[in-house]
């Protein structure tokens, strides 16, 4: 193409039907990250209001059951709005360039994909401002409270979910096609990044498990609206069956949040190392193990509600020997580093972070995984503080670590490396102060998702919420950082920009050029 | 679209805010006509709109493989996107026949007070089991149930009531005056007859792909045909209906979205044959067609699964 995308100074109409109207994937996957962290701030607003009501025992500020939305917003739009359209972003931006193809397989379905999300996130949150208020259910909308207890305004939030899904469901079947289809010649499969080995995994899950989802919220419309009985024993249903199938939906969906962010780690650990990726096919095979384990661990969400012991230990072992395979990879992040020339900027801060924090969730998962003992963590704050530390520090680390390491590349601008460790400190520090004592609340019996707490909690809940006003307060340094980065960083045209950098993406020029392969590159 | 080197680079398209438009609009609409005294108008615009950006859509793609714009990788990322397309599809149904099956074979056995079917009969099980019997006394694990639980209690005041007569298979000596029967031929011919369309294609030989598609869509249609049937004989002389506790539930979803596939695929294929007509397609480039015939064959499949475990295994 002869000229290059609009920009303001062709015109504001011009320059809004670019992205509107855009087949481009890096237009795409600006689209998707400036839409996920919208969603991020949104869900972060949430979680201050949760935090701020159990700053103090008692109810201070809002009322229980404005609470118990807070809590089900907070997870659907991190979930789905943010953690997930994220890497979906990444992953438009970077997969074409990392297998050298010119744009996404499917590019006008590319696009589609992104524009659901806007309508379904609308309808999802103006729930808030509908009679009977939004969703308060839970992010895991067990029936009966999401069916015969519901709000009406569970159908918008039934159908949300559809289209989103349908948006999941293409976003991935058009991931597969590119990796599958459109490899530069040479490109092997095990010569790919393990970025777009993990995400392409990660594609499979979502397109066998999104069915699956909406598989659920359908039985819960029927069972809400048209007199079937799913979820209802006396009608010969069962409520226990809704967390079968929301499971098998939801324990892959983990996976689906945390290999893009294995796959982000992955590139950037040996950056800084100024070594090759430790074990390249190991982390194939086990990046693939803990997919297929992902789909058959699912009732390890479900020990306390009354399975037959053989399944009860049939899970519990199933789920630990995830375990295998995720030491395979931490082993493989850490021998990477064993003997770098180890340098620690701001990507591998939080790539170090990750590999740590992510870990020390792992393992406290391992802990839930032995049924017996959950029988007391269940439905605690232990388990908010373990899957935070996986969804906070595992995946949402990982994909600001993505956005300081690639964003020289698409802007052509630095970063401030200051600010970028200063928002890194705070934000460790922050999130540690935040969930590391919902371990010890957890443990010591404070269940989840309620709006008031004993008094014997009272000081480490404190505590938790000064450490996630600090976290929220250095997402606003984040978006401060990358704003300045975009508008008046310092300019650089250096192909690489790391000088330990490996792959396709940082052998086309600094920024990336709105097609980059007009033909296909050589891969040796 | 142009095509720079060897690869092929897509221009803008208005095309996906609209659909994403016509989707949002269907989403809310039908949220808001399900809610009591709701109306379908929204849900019908954004119908209305989402109809016609497909029919534009594909108009475009079909014209642009006419015209010759496709590259053979484009058409294998068709190839692709059509393949896991099918495969989200079998996960939909995946999901329904998994519900099912848990149903059938622990939900049933639990509420009737028995233990887990053939595991250990250890403590957990029979407590629940005990909790069962407590719950709903007199309720007894047999599928297909003619009495829900409720009614084993309430007796006519329940609210979910079972259905007077079940979809009972009358044994394979009887099968030729038995409908489901006759729907499991009717699909299975027309999957017989969409292959026979497509070796004439491939032959070259036009009007035989024309004859053996037609009869493929009138099989399709006379599919759906009977399905309705069998529907009115469920409502109306069985009193089957979706909300006869979990058999009518089970029933009437699965072969409810089966027969939403079918119409879908019906539909598709009429779409190929009205091609067919014009001239579209030649013995080597046929994937609209091809395409149509894989979700053709996936409905059958999924009707084989149905009338084995829904209708034969009663």
């Amino acid at each position: 193409m002869a000229h290059g995308p609009a920009t303001l100074s062709d015109g504001l109409g011009k320059y809004i039907s670019r992205w509107v109207f855009t087949t481009n994937h890096k237009d795409i996957g600006t689209l998707y990250l400036w839409f996920s962290f919208a969603m991020f701030i949104l869900g972060g607003a949430f979680a201050m209001v949760i935090r701020a009501e159990l700053f103090q025992p008692g109810m201070q500020l809002i009322k229980p059951e404005f609470f118990n939305q807070m809590t089900t917003m907070h997870g659907l739009v991190m979930v789905f709005g943010a953690i997930m359209p994220a890497f979906v972003g990444l992953a438009n931006w970077l997969i074409p360039m990392m297998i050298g193809a010119p744009d996404m397989a499917l590019p006008r379905m590319n696009n589609l994909s992104f524009w659901i999300l806007p309508f379904a996130f609308s309808i999802l949150v103006s729930t808030l401002f509908m009679e009977g208020g939004g969703p308060n259910f839970g992010w895991t909308f067990y029936a009966p409270l999401s069916t015969t207890y519901a709000p009406d305004t569970v159908n918008y939030f039934i159908f949300g979910v559809h289209i989103m899904g349908a948006s999941s469901i293409m976003g991935s079947i058009n991931i597969i096609a590119t990796v599958m289809n459109m490899r530069a010649p040479g490109m092997t499969y095990m010569k790919m990044p393990l970025f777009v080995w993990t995400w392409v995994i990660t594609a499979f899950l979502l397109v066998a498990v999104m069915p699956v989802l909406a598989g659920a919220v359908t039985m819960m419309l029927m069972d809400i609206n048209f007199g079937t009985s799913f979820f209802d024993a006396a009608g010969g249903g069962d409520p226990v069956l809704f967390q079968h199938v929301f499971w098998f939906f939801g324990h892959p969906e983990v996976y689906i949040i945390i290999l893009p962010a294995f796959g982000v780690v992955s590139q950037i650990i040996p950056t800084f190392s100024r070594k090759p990726l430790f074990g390249y096919s190991s982390m194939v095979y086990a990046t693939a193990a803990i997919a297929f384990l992902s789909f058959v661990v699912w009732a390890h969400h479900m020990f306390t509600v009354g399975m037959p012991i053989a399944g009860e230990l049939y899970f519990m072992y199933a789920t630990m020997l995830i375990a295998v395979p995720t030491g395979v990879k931490v082993f493989n992040w850490i021998t990477t580093m064993y003997k770098g020339s180890l340098t620690f900027e701001t990507p591998m801060l939080f790539s170090i972070a990750f590999v740590i924090l992510f870990t020390f969730g792992g393992f406290t998962g391992m802990m839930l995984s032995i049924a017996a003992a959950d029988m007391q963590y269940h439905d605690t704050y232990f388990v908010v503080a373990h899957f935070h530390y996986v969804m906070v520090a595992g995946a949402v680390f990982s994909g600001t670590a993505a956005v300081y390491y690639w964003l020289p590349k698409w802007c052509g601008k630095m970063y401030d490396e200051t600010m970028g460790k200063v928002q890194f400190w705070i934000a460790f520090i922050g999130f540690n102060i935040a969930f590391m004592p919902q371990h010890f609340l957890g443990l010591a019996g404070m269940p989840r998702r309620y709006a008031d707490y004993g008094l014997q909690f009272a000081d480490w809940n404190m505590v938790s919420s000064i450490g996630a006003f600090m976290y929220g307060g250095a997402q606003i340094l984040f978006l401060y950082n990358v704003i300045r980065t975009i508008g008046w960083g310092k300019p650089t045209d250096d192909p690489k920009v790391w000088e330990g950098a490996e792959g396709l993406e940082w052998t086309v020029p600094t920024p990336a050029p709105y097609h980059t392969f007009a033909t296909p590159p050589e891969v040796k | 679209m142009s095509t720079e080197g060897t690869y092929y680079v897509p221009e803008q398209s208005k095309l996906p805010i609209f659909a994403a438009t016509g989707m949002g609009v269907m989403a809310y609409g039908a949220a808001s006509w399900v809610l009591e005294g709701g109306s379908a108008t929204i849900f019908l615009i954004g119908s209305l709109i989402m109809a016609a950006v497909l029919y534009k859509w594909w108009s475009i793609v079909i014209d642009e493989n006419m015209r010759g714009l496709a590259s053979p990788q484009l058409k294998q990322s068709y190839v692709l996107g059509m393949l896991w397309f099918i495969f989200s599809e079998v996960m939909f149904f995946a999901c329904f026949f998994g519900a099912l099956f848990y149903v059938r074979v622990l939900v049933s056995s639990w509420i009737g007070g028995e233990a887990a079917v053939g595991w250990f009969d250890d403590t957990p099980t029979d407590a629940s089991a005990a909790n069962a019997q407590y719950l709903y006394p007199g309720y007894e694990n047999v599928w297909p149930p003619m009495i829900t639980p409720d009614q084993a209690v309430n007796g006519d005041a329940a609210q979910f009531k079972g259905p007077d007569e079940a979809m009972n298979n009358p044994g394979i000596l009887n099968w030729g005056s038995w409908l489901p029967f006759w729907n499991t031929v009717v699909l299975l011919t027309s999957s017989f007859t969409v292959h026979v369309a497509h070796v004439a294609l491939k032959d070259g030989n036009r009007k035989k792909f024309n004859t053996w598609l037609g009869i493929t869509v009138a099989l399709g249609i006379f599919f759906l045909f009977l399905q309705a049937e069998e529907y009115i004989h469920a409502y109306q002389e069985l009193g089957l209906t979706l909300e006869s506790g979990i058999y009518g539930t089970t029933f009437f979803m699965l072969t409810g979205f089966h027969g939403m596939h079918v119409t879908l695929g019906t539909a598709m294929l009429l779409i190929q044959w009205l091609r067919g007509l014009k001239g579209h397609f030649s013995h080597d480039d046929q994937f609209g067609f091809e395409a149509a015939s894989w979700y053709w064959h996936f409905v059958d499949v999924v009707w084989v699964g149905l009338f084995i475990f829904v209708y034969i295994l009663t």
